[in-house]
Formats: C-alpha cells, sequence, structure tokens
C-alpha cells in the first residue's frame, strides 16, 4: 500500500463510474478495543460483495487524510479518513485509512468482480 | 502423555499467543497434533508497519503465515475450515457443530484445546470454544476427551478461578517466539517492535507459562 496520491486516485474513481461494482465498505475500531482500554467504544461494520453504481465520485481533503464521496441514482457513499491506496491494482479500487500505528481503520474497496 | 491433539481456534495466530510452547512440548513428546483454524483473520487490523497487506491481499497473506507457525510448532495437520473472520457467533450453530463434531469422530481426540467461551473478549473465540463445548458435551460422558480452554477477559478469574492447568514453557520459547513472528502481518505492531532484546525479555517474562482451564461438563 503506498500513501494516497490525490490526482491518481481521482482518475481510478473517474475509470469507474457508470458501471456495476462490487464494493467493500468498512470501519472497526478493533475487537480489543474496550478490553485494552474501557473508555473506548468498540464498534466495527463492514458491508462486502453488494453491488452498487455511481454516477460521480471524487476525492477530498488537501494532503490527507482523504474523504471520499460518491453519488449514487438514490443514496451517497462516504468514507472518511482514507490514508493509502494499491497501486499495483489496476482493475480494482483498493483504498484504507490506517492509524498512527498502523492499523486499519477504514477500507472503501470497489471492483468489477466480487472480493 | 497424549496420542492426538485437536486443536479449534478461530483465527491464524490465536494458536501462537496462548497454545504454542504447549504444543511444541506435546509434539516433542510424540503426539499427533490437528489444528482447526475456523478463519483466516482476514478482518485483521494488522497490515504490517508500514502496511504491506491490504483488506484484498490478506487472507492468502494471513494463510501463509499460518502454514509457517504450524511448521515452527511442528503441528502436523493443519485444517483450514473456511469460515469468515467475525462471522462464527452468525453462522448457522448446527452446521458449525457437525463440523466440529466430524472432527471429534474423526480424530478420537484424547485432549482438545480451544478457548473459554464467555472469556476470551473476541466473538469469534467466544462463539468457536462455546461451539467446541456444545458438540463434545453432547457426547456420552465416558466418550469426552478432555477439554483445556484459553481464557484472558477482564476478570475472568472472578468467574472461573485460576487455571487448573500451568504448562511451564520456557524450553520451548524459541518455538514460540517463532510461531509468533511467523505472523509478521500481525506481529510487526509498532508496540512489539523496539529493542529486540527488551522485547525478547518481555516475551520470556509473558511467555514462560501457558494457562488453561479444563473445561467441568455439567
Amino acid at each position: 500500500m503506498q500513501l494516497i496520491s490525490q490526482s491518481e486516485v481521482q482518475r481510478r474513481i473517474d475509470l469507474f463510474k457508470d458501471q456495476d461494482l462490487y464494493i467493500h465498505l468498512e470501519m472497526t475500531t478493533g475487537a480489543y478495543a474496550a478490553h485494552r482500554d474501557s473508555s473506548k467504544h468498540p464498534a466495527a461494520t463492514f458491508i462486502t460483495n453488494s453491488t452498487v453504481k455511481y454516477s460521480h465520485g471524487s476525492i477530498s481533503g488537501n494532503e490527507g487524510p482523504y474523504r471520499v464521496g460518491l453519488k449514487m441514482q438514490h443514496g451517497w457513499i462516504y468514507s472518511e479518513g482514507l490514508t493509502h491506496y494499491e497501486e499495483s491494482e489496476t482493475d480494482r479500487l483498493i483504498l484504507a485509512g490506517h492509524d498512527s500505528q498502523g492499523k486499519l481503520v477504514v477500507s472503501l474497496q470497489l471492483s468489477r468482480e466480487p472480493f | 502423555m497424549e496420542q492426538q491433539i485437536l486443536v479449534v481456534l478461530p483465527h491464524p495466530d490465536d494458536e501462537a499467543f496462548g497454545a504454542s510452547g504447549t504444543l511444541a512440548k506435546h509434539v516433542q513428546n510424540g503426539a499427533k497434533v490437528t489444528y482447526a483454524c475456523l478463519t483466516l483473520g482476514e478482518m485483521g487490523r494488522n497490515m504490517g508497519v508500514p502496511p504491506f497487506a491490504n483488506r484484498v491481499t490478506l487472507p492468502q497473506i494471513r494463510k501463509k503465515e499460518l502454514e509457517e507457525a504450524c511448521q515452527a510448532i511442528g503441528i502436523q495437520d493443519l485444517r483450514l475450515l473456511g469460515y469468515h473472520d467475525k462471522t462464527i457467533e452468525f453462522e448457522d450453530q448446527d452446521q458449525l457443530d457437525a463440523v466440529i463434531d466430524g472432527l471429534l469422530k474423526e480424530l478420537q481426540p484424547s485432549l482438545v484445546i480451544t478457548f473459554y467461551p464467555g472469556y476470551s473478549v473476541h466473538p469469534d473465540h467466544d462463539a468457536t470454544g462455546a461451539a467446541v463445548i456444545r458438540t463434545i458435551g453432547r457426547l456420552p460422558s465416558e466418550q469426552r476427551p478432555v477439554v483445556h480452554c484459553m481464557a484472558f477477559s477482564n476478570n475472568h478469574e472472578q468467574f472461573i478461578g485460576k487455571p487448573d492447568v500451568v504448562m511451564d514453557t520456557k524450553d520451548f520459547l524459541h518455538t514460540k517466539l517463532a510461531s509468533i513472528r511467523a505472523h509478521r502481518s500481525q506481529f510487526q505492531a509498532p508496540e512489539l517492535l523496539g529493542n529486540k532484546k527488551d522485547v525478547e525479555k518481555e516475551l520470556q517474562k509473558q511467555f514462560g507459562t501457558e494457562r488453561f482451564w479444563t473445561y467441568r461438563f455439567e
């Protein structure tokens, strides 16, 4: 994974518009969050391999972490805290947000094939 | 001496932290160990530092790491059960129990190692332990293998007391460390890096013994 290049991710978002795509969208504080520190609220949620289609999408956030918003016919996909993308993936858009310890906090992935 | 041990745990690395020294000791004493690992830990948060894995590549990376850890420990038989990380508690219980029952019938283990349901923090840990206990609990009492459970929730001793099985695994510390290090996408967490000697000393203190609770069936 590489640090996000905003222009490159924008280019890839544009390549995927107006198509049926599989999405993996996730956010998590980790199953051990409250075990290690009871003041932390354990939260995790993901949706994987649902199909979506967006007409228009963009990445913003200046120097990061970045936000992505994808506009669909009846709603939105939104993700904040993105820091990394997978440069070597050409057929899929793999975005992730890692915290200062390197742990994954958020991920947004799009693909023409199921994950 | 144990002839056949069955380990049932949900995530690659569960074996390394909790039971690798004990398993290595049993293997040295001639035991056969089958490790049924329910998931590939594909929803884990550690991706290496800096991240070298992502949500797409993680399952295959964790699988390789698990195989390497098993090799380090001497586990002869690894079964990947193919469940999805974080979903064990939502799986069809009858189906899950049937898979575990199949392993028990096939292997006839004298000892089963799993998590103590209710006291093992991660929902997958608790659900895996619960399935093992449910399934073994249905066997006639004379056919039940001994079950050693791992527990580590906060205040667990308040409810289940002190562990009755404390294994001295100091002689297998290097095996244990090798099995932990095999899980490099997880083990590279910054809190475990730093001065290598200090880490090793800390690990020795932490991992010189392994603790289990013998499950008491009603």
